[in-house]
């Protein structure tokens, strides 16, 4: 190193200390490694989407512990001595919040038929709707699409004894090659979803369907403090600026507020809130009733549903059903790993210049006003904007939702993807869990993002490794 | 107030005067340094890990006796070993939550609650996590397990093979090895739900040959030789993990976490570990997790010592570890004394008032806690008290998650008081 060098060099250190010195104290440092500001936690393990948010002080941890509690233990068959577990069924997916959310993660798509192995299909499920008639505006106002007479809005392929099952789902794959420009051939798998065995007569050919994998439940209460302000100055529905991106903004219904709100959660931004997310969840997955949902999901077709035992008025209560969002808003993000390691950082460019960060977002700031202290005013790197964006024929369910197409889709966020794979070994990613790699999830991208998508498809290797590097270290 | 409290306080305040006086006085010793207090922690942290260690080979000892002849007397002797070994083993909680060995190993240990189906046979009204595709595997019944598209081998149950199941099929109700999994193989389910009455694994689970039972049905041999081919490697494996962690803590090793710990990190960060384990143990863990769960469900299955109903001796001997670990004294197994400079010191230096508010917490979370021990001596057991209109019982665990509410809220006052500011570590500090 030449003397002139190690000048330069010294004045660069010289700054860095200066600014990491001034930035000491201020406790909402922006840092690129913090994805959850003060939120975030330090685990690579299978437990890093598991843990409080760091900056919660001991003495106000019980509540997430607590909901920790019920998120993970099976709800069981009313009536029974432990009764406010009870209650679940009669119609159902699975009997804990975790059996889906695998270690608070990634659900993942059935392995298919004809397939080594057998992934179950307990963490993906399956959205059912009819087309609106003339007298469906108030339904769909505040559902987002016309349940099925008999089947409801969702398929439920489990049940408690003496009813049945609604159906069961199925799903073939059709191996679909990709050669990108280097040459490496990367072979997609195409889903077929069915439905078969269906319990209560089979359903007419407008009958439409979405898979959907649970997602991973980190920083949910973080995305929800992002203001909405900032979440409308990033749409651009009419592509106004004219980057091929639009990005809408779902407009929802809000139930405790009456009245319609941004969506922010589900694949299609289909809830507003954690807590009604959570108390749809509760009602459509287990088949368990919270104040909000006072009905378990049973058509007047379905008799042996509408006489089972209930397990309360509701089943949740509101005491439990406050710790379980209390927990679900709390989880704490994963800090990135190796995020100044050279190829991360070419990867980083890249993510830009191909045009990822035009839909997944980086950074935001959540607002001043949440309601928990532990969430205002955080600078994250969700790697999203929450937005709607038409993502092409090949990913489409052609099942609207609120002011979802049936074309498009909300950007999920990127923290913690790279560690999907440590969280739940089988995880897969997109709504319905085609893809198996994130590799393979981009070359899915359509629509909108078919720009992005080319220019990976023409990366060198060592770009793609690079971008992919990237992704792992979120 | 009633006369003698009153003359017990002049008393009090009196002497309290007296040792002001004292420590002001100009002779008085040198204060405790935070470096004394710091050591003194890692001293009791190996001795509780000894003595667990102690006790868990006790308990491996009972073991072999019992697989070896299995008889109503063997099986309550292993049963009471196992009780023994609880007591050490949950005072050393406390350094669970900051210390990173402790907290990364000891799932393996003590994980709970579990889904009982991954190990052994399981009533008709046995409920698990249905995304577990080993919730019904049955280790013992199966020398081949098929869990989602893996197949593992368990022709011969060892130590490692346990090791390896924990969590497999990525679910934490997967248990396969620590002290609940033993305490299952020596109970049983309790499946009298919040009705009087513990497991009742019948000794017959244990006959190896043609009288050999699962519960009340009869089995053939091969299973009950797996089932205590399984408790011995459960024991081995408790055993050999203990062995590690008085690795961890042994004064004589030059580079193991306690040589780090005393030497290397700022005594700050130290001191902060010790009482952020001490409150997440009061709060999230026992007063959140173990108790109010367990009370505003009504629910037997979110018991912590279920199979065996020693949910009562789990819920104080923890809480004692606090207490030891703020007073820098532990009582060993065999009755001799561990004591030294405690965190209660370095408080009591800054502001009396504060150490004392500490104390009482302590104190009356400790008497609570017994409370809901002399309930389970007279018979009504934890799993009993939390019953939906148990008017009474409701509200003695109530009580004590109250009282261990404050014992975090003083805790976190008196760290501010000794200079720790968070006691959640800080992310803007950390780096990767």
């Amino acid at each position: 190193m030449s003397p002139c060098k190690g000048i330069i060099w010294g004045c660069v250190l010289a700054l860095c200390l200066c600014l990491t010195a001034c930035n000491r104290g201020n406790q909402h440092a922006e840092n690129p490694v913090l994805s959850g500001g003060a939120t975030t936690v330090f685990d690579v393990s299978e437990n890093a989407f598991s843990l409080p948010a760091t900056n919660i002080p001991i003495t106000h941890r019980d509540r997430f512990f607590v909901g920790n509690a019920f998120f993970k233990q099976p709800w069981i068959i009313a009536p029974a001595s432990t009764d406010a577990r009870d209650g679940l069924g009669p119609l159902y997916n699975t009997n804990t919040c975790q059996g889906c959310h695998i270690k608070d993660g990634r659900g993942h798509a059935p392995a298919g038929e004809g397939n080594a192995g057998h992934a179950n299909s307990v963490s993906l499920l399956i959205r059912l709707s009819v087309p609106p008639g003339e007298t469906d505006k108030t339904a769909l106002d505040k559902f987002g699409a016309i349940a099925h007479p008999v089947y409801g809005g969702q398929l439920q392929d489990q049940a408690i004894p003496g009813v049945q099952p609604e159906g069961r789902v199925q799903v073939r794959y059709t191996p679909q090659p990709i050669t990108l420009a280097d040459g490496k051939v990367v072979t997609l798998r195409k889903p077929e979803f069915s439905i078969s065995e269906w319990a209560y007569g089979e359903p007419d050919d407008t009958l439409m369907i979405s898979p959907r994998v649970a997602p991973p439940m980190i920083g949910l209460g973080l995305l929800e403090a992002i203001p909405e302000v900032a979440l409308r100055a990033a749409a651009d529905p009419d592509d106004a600026n004219g980057d091929g991106i639009s990005g809408r903004v779902n407009t929802v219904w809000d139930f405790a507020a009456e009245h319609t709100a941004v969506g922010r959660f589900g694949w299609k931004a289909g809830q507003p809130s954690v807590r009604q997310q959570t108390a749809a969840a509760f009602a459509g997955d287990m088949g368990l009733t919270t104040e909000r949902f006072p009905n378990d999901d049973c058509r007047p077709e379905q008799k042996t549903c509408l006489q089972a035992v209930s397990g309360g008025q509701p089943e949740v209560s509101n005491a439990i059903l406050d710790e379980v969002v209390f927990y679900a808003e709390h989880i704490g993000v994963p800090a990135r790993r190796n995020a100044d390691n050279a190829q991360v950082k070419q990867g980083e460019s890249l993510f830009k210049s191909a045009g990822c960060s035009s839909c997944h977002t980086p950074k935001f700031t959540t607002g001043e006003n949440s309601h928990s202290p532990y969430l205002a005013k955080q600078t994250i790197y969700p790697y999203t904007d929450l937005l709607l964006h038409d993502m092409g024929e090949a990913l489409a369910d052609h099942r609207p939702e609120f002011s979802a197409s049936g074309r498009e889709w909300r950007t999920p966020p990127l923290w913690g993807i790279g560690l999907t794979k440590t969280v739940s070994a089988d995880a897969s990613f997109l709504h319905d869990g085609r893809a198996r790699t994130i590799l393979e999830a981009i070359l899915w991208h359509g629509g909108e993002a078919s720009a992005a998508r080319e220019q990976v498809v023409n990366m060198s290797r060592e770009e793609r490794e690079a971008l992919l590097e990237f992704l792992r270290s979120l | 107030m009633s006369k003698p409290t009153r003359i017990f306080s002049l008393v009090a305040i009196a002497a309290g005067g007296i040792a002001l006086i004292w420590w002001f006085g100009p002779r008085g010793p040198a204060p405790v340094q935070p470096a004394a207090v710091v050591q003194q922690y890692t001293q009791i942290g190996h001795a509780i890990f000894s003595d667990s260690l102690a006790s868990a080979r006790a308990l491996q000892s009972a073991v072999q006796k019992f697989i070896q002849s299995p008889s109503q007397k063997t099986q309550a002797q292993a049963r009471k070993a196992w009780l023994a070994a609880r007591v050490p083993y949950l005072q050393s909680e406390v350094f669970r939550f900051s210390n990173p060995p402790v907290d990364e190993w000891e799932g393996q240990l003590n994980a709970w609650p579990l889904d009982e189906g991954l190990i052994d046979y399981v009533a008709p009204s046995y409920v698990y996590e249905q995304g577990n595709s080993a919730g019904q595997a049955n280790i013992i019944a199966n020398p081949v397990l098929q869990v989602g598209s893996r197949q593992v081998d368990s022709t011969e149950i060892t130590p490692a093979l346990l090791a390896d199941l924990n969590e497999i099929g990525g679910s934490e109700a997967n248990v396969a090895s620590g002290y609940h999994a033993i305490e299952f193989l020596l109970w049983g389910q309790d499946l009298n739900g919040t009705s009087p009455g513990a497991g009742e694994r019948p000794v017959s689970d244990y006959y190896t040959d043609e009288r050999c039972t699962d519960g009340d049905k009869p089995a053939p041999a091969k299973h009950c030789k797996r089932r205590a081919q399984y408790l011995s490697a459960a024991s081995q494996l408790l055993v050999d993990d203990l062995e590690y962690m008085v690795g961890v803590w042994a004064p004589d090793i030059a580079d193991n976490y306690r040589a780090q710990f005393t030497n290397e990190l700022p005594e700050d960060e130290a001191l902060r570990r010790i009482l952020f384990g001490m409150g997440s143990l009061a709060l999230g863990e026992l007063a959140g997790e173990r108790m109010k769960v367990a009370l505003i469900a009504h629910s037997t299955e979110d018991e912590h010592d279920c199979f065996s109903d020693n949910t009562h001796n789990s819920q104080y001997y923890d809480a004692l570890g606090i207490a030891n670990v703020y007073h820098g004294e532990y009582q060993r197994i065999d009755g001799s004394v561990v004591s030294g400079p405690g965190i209660d010191t370095l408080v009591a230096q800054a502001d009396e008032q504060a150490a004392a508010n500490v104390n009482s917490a302590l104190n009356n979370a400790l008497a609570k806690l017994n409370e809901i021990v002399q309930s389970a001596k007279n018979g009504e057991h934890f799993d009993q008290m939390i019953a939906p209109g148990n008017t009474a019982g409701n509200q003695k665990v109530q009580a004590a998650i109250d009282a261990l509410v404050v014992v975090a809220q003083e805790i976190e006052t008196a760290s501010k008081l000794i200079g720790i500011d968070k006691l959640q570590p800080d992310a803007a500090g950390h780096n990767f």
